[in-house]
């Protein structure tokens, strides 16, 4: 007879038991010993039909095809970049890839971007051994100039964006400052220095509070309240909001 | 935790009095200090500037006094830099940023002459006492210097002398008499960027500051200084960052209390 | 020679008092604070992060790297010196292979897991109490992990077989340590040492008691990392 050992939604540890019998699947961050599924990392139980995966709460960016990152550059070469992805691998950047514009054998790449500058890129490939190509064709993608760079915990990223990029929108409008968040947990921001201050504060809440319901009304609330402005949600989102949703949604596919 | 940020923003924002995390440009993080955060050392603390946090440990042994010094005792200063601490530190022998950190914590104390060196001689010219100050980073958010500083003296102000049995010292049982302290100097480093003087920088700002300048003074007078930084600075401008930093080594003070 | 009553009041089979905290150091991706009587060790861990040089990569799989310290004011006798020794670098291997046996690097090939464990205060039992502190730092760093581990000294003084030596214990004329490392669910061995004189069955009676007195470190550990994640827990109870 199968059974649940753990209610769903709770925080496991690994090597938690989570359901024994043979009705139920492992999934992501669980394994199976014999009739027993076991947890292989820490995070919440989340059994939706016969299957039990766990959402992780902690760890590093993993990289992904398709994500959209905010790397750092380390280092450059003949023929590109090496970039920081947050992660356990760096990304290469190639000057076909870095842009349009043509560019001289043995030119001066570092007038294109330097090291320790920020870009916005996109990852189009990625091997089994984990060698990573970024492009930066493609909207939104490009250098970031000015502003702050500050780490997010990479498994809240879609709290963060909300739903259709609903929650980031709501916070752009309400501090008027500008709002790049990678899927690799870094997020960029640039604005009045007082509502920048605000914004670090109001994404620290999202990420303290990503689990509750009703989060993006409570959001809301803190952010009237911080800026005495009402706050009208928008109907449309932009084009960057919408991008970033894209990636949200291909990886909740997955 | 800010991961970079240019210092034309950072300027931008200094210039409406306001740091990179909310406080005004003179203002300190929280400062907390435990006492006897380690049962085996004689001494021992626990400083937090904020989330920078660091741990210092006195321990004594007894030695040779310096033929040039036959009645006073001696004290040391070392500091690990612990790969714990922050991701950019690496495991290994300490680097120079490791020593000067050391060297500034053990000239701040040494020059005040707040440990009257003489009281740590048990016989002229055979025996004394050496105290050996170790300061260890847990976690590194910015301003090591000053919390490890306040730390060492943190850990002084708690030591007592294990008993001393004939030639050897037994660690086991501890006297209740105190390493004689007679001043209590402070380390405050004061940084300059543009125009602007800071305090108990964070890591973001210490990568883009102009200069700075640890001053140690303990009730009304300089210890210690030292200048870091690739900026020269006026002498007009050494002048108040003293200032502030003996202001703000007299606020420091009363968290020891 | 007999031994009737520890130094320290505890029967023979009782642990020291434990403490366990995940999440002390903010800058780590994972981190824990773990203290059993007057040892107390903490915990950081990095990564999985790029690996330097390049030869020490392996292609199949991530590593995990251990340096285990004491801090030079720990211990009960002399300042010890900064720095490796034999002694570190040996208990860091032997951690680090303990280590090895409950983590999956596999998703991370090329890549290095970093572990620190620096210890402020030490009363025997520091490599266990590292292990245990190690433990709850990879499981909050979010690294793929299949059980957790948990490890434990047990040994011999005179007539008396026992869990938990403590320094007087473990320096005693007649007295034998084992740090043990024990896998949860399995209850296998994962680190093992021993020095001392001892007949084959109390070796096999002192493994026993290892496997019985861990059970109630895994649970110090299991709600330490649960205490960190419990707001959220506690929401989703509502």
């Amino acid at each position: 007879m199968s059974e649940l050992l753990v209610k769903n939604k709770s925080i496991v540890v690994p090597g938690e038991e989570l359901a024994s019998g043979m009705d139920f699947l492992p999934s992501f961050g669980t394994y199976r010993d014999k009739d027993i599924i076991v947890a292989s990392r820490l995070g919440m139980v989340n059994v939706e039909g016969k299957v039990i995966k766990i959402t992780p709460l902690s760890g590093k960016y993993n990289p992904r095809r398709g994500d959209m990152i905010i790397g750092k550059i380390v280092d450059v070469s003949y023929s590109g970049w090496r970039v920081d992805t947050n992660s356990a691998y760096p990304a290469m950047l190639s000057i076909k890839d870095a842009t349009s514009e043509f560019i001289n054998r043995g030119a001066d790449l570092t007038q294109f971007f330097d090291v320790d500058d920020y870009i916005v890129a996109s990852i189009f490939n990625i091997t089994s051994q984990k060698l990573i190509d970024v492009t930066m064709k493609g909207p939104g993608l490009r250098k970031l100039v000015g502003g702050r760079i500050i780490q997010i915990n990479t498994n809240k990223v879609p709290r963060i964006i909300g739903k259709q990029g609903s929650m980031i929108s709501m916070v752009k409008d309400a501090t008027g400052c500008k709002i790049i968040v990678g899927q690799n947990g870094l997020l960029w921001l640039t604005g009045e220095p007082k509502m920048e201050l605000l914004v670090v504060e109001t994404i620290k809440k999202i990420e303290d509070e990503a689990h509750m319901s009703g989060l993006t009304e409570k959001i809301k609330n803190f952010l009237e309240k911080k800026t005495g402005k009402k706050i009208e949600p928008r109907e449309e989102v932009r084009n960057d909001d919408m991008r970033m949703n894209r990636n949200d949604e291909v990886r909740r596919e997955r | 935790m800010v991961n970079k940020m240019d210092r034309a923003d950072i300027l931008k924002s200094l210039n409406e009095n306001l740091r990179i995390d909310g406080r005004k440009l003179l203002d300190t993080r929280k400062i907390e200090v435990e006492y006897s955060i380690s049962k085996n050392a004689e001494g021992s603390a626990r400083v937090k500037f904020g989330g920078t946090e660091v741990l210092a440990g006195v321990k004594l042994s007894v030695g040779t006094p310096y033929s040039d010094r036959p009645d006073e005792g001696s004290m040391m200063v070392e500091a690990e830099l612990s790969p714990m601490s922050n991701p950019e530190f690496e495991a290994g022998p300490p680097d120079i940023q490791a020593v000067e950190l050391a060297r500034v914590v053990d000239r701040g104390i040494r020059e005040s002459k707040a440990i009257d060196v003489k009281k740590l001689c048990i016989k002229e010219g055979e025996k004394c006492w050496l105290v050996c100050i170790d300061i260890v980073t847990i976690n590194d958010e910015g301003n090591l210097i000053d919390a490890s500083s306040l730390a060492a003296l943190a850990a002084l102000k708690n030591a007592v002398f294990p008993k001393l049995d004939g030639e050897n010292v037994d660690y086991k049982s501890k006297t209740t008499k105190k390493i004689p302290l007679s001043k209590e100097p402070i380390s405050v480093t004061v940084c300059k960027i543009g125009n602007h003087f800071i305090i108990d920088p964070l890591t973001a700002e210490e990568k883009i500051i102009d200069a700075r300048l640890t001053i140690a003074s303990t009730e009304g007078k300089l210890c210690s200084l030292q200048k870091g930084g690739d900026t020269p600075i006026s002498i007009e401008d050494i002048d108040k960052m003293v200032e502030i930093g003996m202001k703000t080594a007299d606020e420091i003070r009363k968290v020891l209390e | 020679m007999t031994y009737s009553k520890r130094t320290d009041g505890r029967k023979f089979e009782e642990l020291r008092p434990i403490e366990a905290k995940a999440g002390v150091i903010p800058r780590a991706d994972g981190s824990a604070w773990f203290k059993m009587g007057n040892t107390a060790a903490y915990a950081a861990v990095y990564g999985p992060r790029s690996l330097y040089p390049k030869f020490m990569q392996n292609p199949k799989v991530g590593i995990i790297r251990v340096n285990y310290s004491m801090m030079p004011f720990s211990s009960a006798g002399e300042r010890v010196r900064p720095g490796p020794n034999r002694r570190s670098k040996e208990i860091s291997m032997v951690i680090e292979k303990a280590l090895a046996s409950v983590v999956n690097l596999e998703e991370f090939p090329n890549s290095v897991v970093d572990v620190f464990i620096a210890l402020p205060q030490t009363d025997a039992g520091t490599r266990c109490a590292g292990i245990c502190a190690a433990s709850i730092a990879l499981a909050d760093a979010g690294i793929p992990m299949k059980d957790m581990i948990a490890a434990l000294s047990v040994g011999r003084v005179a007539d008396k077989l026992l869990v938990d030596l403590n320094y007087d214990e473990d320096s005693h004329e007649d007295g034998v340590d084992i740090p043990v490392a024990i896998v949860q669910r399995s209850g296998h061995v994962a680190l093992l040492q021993m020095d001392g004189l001892l007949t084959r069955e109390q070796l096999k009676t002192l493994l026993g008691m290892a496997q019985e007195g861990v059970k109630k470190i895994f649970e110090e550990q299991k709600k330490a990392l649960k205490n960190k994640y419990k707001a959220i827990e506690e929401e989703n109870g509502e």
